[in-house]
């Protein structure tokens, strides 16, 4: 398959440069700048451009948790990922081919992740003799010979950009900002990339500021020029267009891609969805998009905190809508009285929790996984609830489906695990047909003949009934209740009872899963579990190293609690199990303590996702320790 | 509508022990929201009663209608999302000093700023009763209680004055033993658009016994108390010869007839006054200085959150039209793959 025509013949009418055209199978490109450089957006845009290129691509956003800290500082540093290529792509890449540094700081933050013989594009002019100073730096790093390892290019992108704009007619603040479209040019250009697709969505991105518009549609334009005009890039790439599977796409990131995913749960069950919530960094993104569809049956509301956007939702839940609640670990913390109130009432809702770098305020905008025993375990007395968790950004929108679908069906909080990883990064979504999607069925009793509350179906859940339907009023609450009524009961059989069907309802989600999907031989010497947004970097470790004849398979969990009923005898068929984890190791315990069962654990907890090279060097050191 | 019309006080009682103390302020708060529940043209049905923990929270589980008593603090919480997901029924909270304004003082405040449809009764008994007797945000200066064996020295505060802060549209007062001024407060309360709070002083005969003698022993409440009524002058007193005159910014209680005083020189009750201010002002009267204000302290008229919440999606779809999954899904930037 090949990108659309209309798409390539774009392309290639403004992509013809006169430097030779290297062919490439995939590129890594990092831009670091100032947390107000804009380096985010120049990321968001190349990625774009490429993914209408017909690439597969995965990012990965990496920025400060200030809003935009001191200027030139090492800990103002912002960046983007991105990798791009010719075939599936599942990670933003190990080492970046290209560093966009747009200052000192950039530079020295960055510089060591940068693969050896790699593209350094530094901007020149930001390598003041203040900035150098604030970066650490005793000597200019362009000008001392220490980027001999590189291909290192000098660019005054600072100074280039005002030339350029000198008659916009802008601030000079203003024209400091179009810097990023400069690099983004260069780019565009080394990547022998169309500028018209770019210019058009400069166009729409700032229509109330046209005069902004032009003068990013100039800083682009300057910067493509450059990169096509002068002598300083030898060669210029090109990475043929992806085996993309046909169908319309879109970029998405995780949150976004949840949130799309909560509006189809609705719009396929026919129950409105309601949304509350307190801004939480990484999760807002969700928050953000749901209170734009008021046009759908959808309810937002901001709550004055997040014990009170759980417990809106619950009320709403009580009301008959699909209530739901997003937070992060420390928000997560707060909600746990109420979701023990939830299980208790046995009322569908979903709570998503987009982890970050924990205990407490940890790392708000780093990626980890840490919040999985939290959400299995965290809560006071016997208090099972069913546990997701989504693998890639894209892969959130089904998530999202599926949590509802459990919580309907089985009249159960679900606690669905995200990450800032996934939640920020995007990925190209292939746009499903709503009529393609799972139905969700959703039955309201409205019979008050032979009415219990907490009487159960085959699957243990008790009946959802809207306020409003005559002769089925009932009282619920968090105190213990009567197996039939839901009456008060304080009988100690009874609340035995209780804890023992709530967690067999919980448990007997286990044969509502799905068969695993193994990726790699059926048996033999190596097995890795994973979990969540490992997934890229543990399939790309795992073909990487079959490729090489090891023998090693992969599964990814989605369902975390209860497990897969298939998992246990899997697990007996592989002479060791890896259980890579951006923790201290939280899934090995959960397997060992359900299937007593020895893993090893390969974890990593410094807010980064693993590197594919990570993974692949235990797998080969464990395959070798098999075959010895 | 014939069966709502039929519907007695009977209809709202529940087949549940009322387990309160015998002699608990609570039953007579109970008895007089059954009697006026089927008075109000709503089906029974569309009651929902949320609480949170404490004794006034078991509320819900006595009341044949709808309900939820949900976890210490946050009933405004739950009602708000029940309210906001379903604007057509009644959402009633019943709370006490401890639940609304220690554990869940942020909920209460927040659900007055709102102005949400709910109705919030709050027992304040000004102890903790569940917990066999703590002192309470409500309580005394100086109160001896497990906890402050040698008096308390946490300064109390008033729940009328923190919903009137909060920017209550609808705050009024009552006491347990008035059984006729209490169905007239909470009536009007039901009938109220937007959030209506009703404090009601209410007597713990186990650990807080006598709190409101003052205000309700016959033989001394008439000098005690002041009844509040929309367009009349601040009188009080066995003889009717008391009243409330203003030194500048200060409240003074004077006797008609006294030093030239008359009726005229008396502050006049305006419960919808655009400001606050005298509603802010009768909260801060406490005897023995100064009589205590019942009933309605601050009526006015503003949206109601719910109502405003409806119009944005009637406006979102007026302009967007109704919204597609198809039509969401393929917008933004997309791209075809052949």
């Amino acid at each position: 398959m090949s990108a659309s025509a209309a798409t390539v013949a774009t392309g290639e009418k403004r992509s013809t440069p006169a430097r030779p055209v290297e062919e490439l199978d995939s590129v890594v490109i990092r831009f670091v700048g100032d947390s107000g450089d804009g380096m985010q957006l120049t990321g968001n845009e190349f990625s774009r451009a490429v993914a209408k290129a017909g690439h597969d691509f995965a990012t990965h956003p990496d920025y400060p948790s200030e809003i935009r800290a001191p200027t030139g500082t090492l800990f103002g540093v912002s960046g983007y990922q991105i990798q791009f290529a010719s075939r599936q792509v599942f990670t933003s890449g190990d080492a970046p081919d290209v560093l966009v540094a747009m200052n000192p700081a950039a530079l020295k933050t960055n510089l060591s992740d940068v693969k050896h013989g790699g593209i350094v594009i530094a901007n020149s002019g930001a390598f003041t003799d203040n900035n150098l100073a604030k970066a650490g730096y005793a000597a200019n790093p362009l000008e001392d010979g220490s980027l001999g390892d590189f291909r290192l290019y000098r660019i005054d992108i600072s100074e280039l950009t005002a030339h350029a704009l000198k008659d916009a007619g802008l601030s000079k603040k203003d024209v400091g900002r179009c810097k990023n479209y400069y690099a983004l040019g260069l780019m565009l250009s080394l990547y022998s990339r169309p500028l018209d697709r770019e210019e058009e969505d400069i166009r729409s991105k700032f229509a109330k500021k046209p005069q902004i518009a032009e003068a990013n549609v100039l800083a682009l334009r300057a910067g493509y020029a450059y990169a096509d005009a002068t002598e300083m890039f030898i060669t210029s790439y090109r990475v043929r267009a992806a085996d993309i599977r046909p169908g319309t796409y879109r970029s998405l990131t995780g949150n976004h891609a949840t949130a799309l995913g909560c509006v189809a749960a609705s719009e396929l069950s026919g129950v409105p969805l309601f949304l509350g919530s307190y801004p939480i960094t990484p999760a807002t993104d969700i928050l953000h998009e749901l209170s734009s569809l008021k046009h759908f049956n959808v309810t937002t509301f901001q709550a004055e905190d997040e014990i009170a956007g759980i417990c809106s939702a619950i009320g709403a839940a009580y009301g008959g809508a699909l209530g739901m609640t997003t937070t992060s670990g420390p928000g997560m913390a707060l909600k746990t009285e109420a979701l023990g109130l939830a299980v208790m009432l046995e009322l569908p809702l979903v709570i998503i929790n987009v982890q970050r770098g924990g205990p407490s305020t940890g790392l708000p905008t780093k990626i980890e996984q840490s919040d999985l025993l939290q959400a299995v375990y965290g809560r006071n007395g016997e208090c099972p609830i069913p546990v997701i968790a989504a693998y890639s950004p894209a892969d959130c929108f089904d998530c999202a489906i599926e949590a509802f679908r459990l919580a309907v069906k089985y009249m159960t909080p679900v606690i669905f695990l995200s990450d800032g990883g996934i939640g920020n990064a995007a990925e190209p979504w292939r746009i499903p047909d709503p009529a393609s999607l799972p139905k969700l069925e959703v039955k309201f009793r409205t019979d008050a003949e032979g009415f219990q509350a907490y009487a159960r179906d085959a699957s243990l859940a008790r009946a959802w009934v809207r306020p409003g339907t005559p002769g089925l009023e009932h009282r619920v609450g968090g105190l213990e209740k009567d197996f039939l009524t839901g009456n008060i009961s304080h009988d100690p059989v009874n609340h035995e009872r209780m804890v023992e069907v709530r967690a067999a309802k919980v448990a007997g989600i286990a044969n509502d899963i799905p068969p695993l999907k193994v990726e790699g031989p059926a048996q033999g010497d190596l097995l890795i579990v994973g979990w969540g947004s490992t997934y890229g970097s543990i399939v790309q470790a795992r073909e990487k190293a079959a490729a090489e004849g090891l023998s090693v398979a992969h599964v990814h969990l989605r369902h975390l609690n209860p497990f897969p009923p298939d998992l246990g005898d899997l697990l007996k068929h592989y002479k060791t199990v890896l259980v890579p984890e951006l923790n201290l190791g939280q899934l090995s315990r959960l397997l060992r303590e359900r299937y007593l069962r020895e893993v090893v654990p390969l974890n990593k907890v410094q807010g980064k996702p693993f590197k594919v090279s990570e993974i692949h060097d235990r797998i080969v050191e464990l395959c070798q320790g098999a075959q010895s | 509508m014939n069966d709502i019309v039929a519907l007695t006080k009977k209809d709202f009682e529940t087949n549940q022990d009322v387990r309160w103390c015998p002699g608990c302020g609570d039953y007579a708060v109970l008895a007089q929201v059954q009697k006026l529940m089927p008075t109000l043209g709503i089906p029974r049905e569309n009651f929902a009663f949320i609480s949170g923990i404490g004794c006034s929270s078991r509320f819900p589980y006595y009341m044949e209608t709808y309900g939820m008593h949900s976890i210490h603090g946050r009933a405004p919480a739950v009602a708000s999302g029940l309210k906001l997901a379903r604007p057509e029924l009644s959402v009633w909270v019943v709370t006490g000093d401890g639940d609304a304004l220690a554990i869940g003082g942020n909920h209460f405040i927040h659900a007055m700023r709102r102005n949400i449809g709910l109705k919030i009764i709050l027992l304040n008994n000004r102890i903790y009763g569940l917990t066999k007797g703590q002192y309470s945000p409500t309580s005394e200066l100086g109160k001896k209680t497990k906890t402050t064996p040698h008096g308390s020295i946490d300064r109390p505060f008033s729940p009328v004055a923190v919903a009137l802060g909060a920017g209550a549209t609808f705050v009024a007062r009552t006491v347990d033993s008035d059984l006729a001024h209490m169905a007239q407060v909470l009536r009007r309360a039901a009938e109220h658009e937007g959030t209506a709070f009703v404090e009601v002083y209410q007597n713990c005969i186990v650990f807080n016994d006598g709190a409101y003698d003052a205000i309700t022993d016959k033989s001394v409440r008439d000098d005690a108390r002041l009844m509040l009524e929309h367009g009349k002058p601040l009188l009080y007193g066995k003889e009717r010869n008391r009243g409330i005159r203003l030194r500048g910014l200060e409240p003074e209680a004077v006797t008609l007839g006294e030093d030239g005083v008359t009726v005229a020189d008396l502050v006049v009750h305006d419960e919808a006054a655009d400001h606050s201010g005298l509603a802010f002002f009768l909260s801060q009267f406490d005897a023995p200085k100064l009589p205590v204000p019942l009933g309605v302290f601050r009526a006015v008229s503003a949206p109601a959150y719910e109502d405003m919440n409806n119009q944005l999606h009637a406006d979102a779809e007026a302009r967007k039209g109704r919204g597609t999954l198809a039509g969401l899904f393929n917008s933004g930037d997309t791209w075809t793959i052949e």
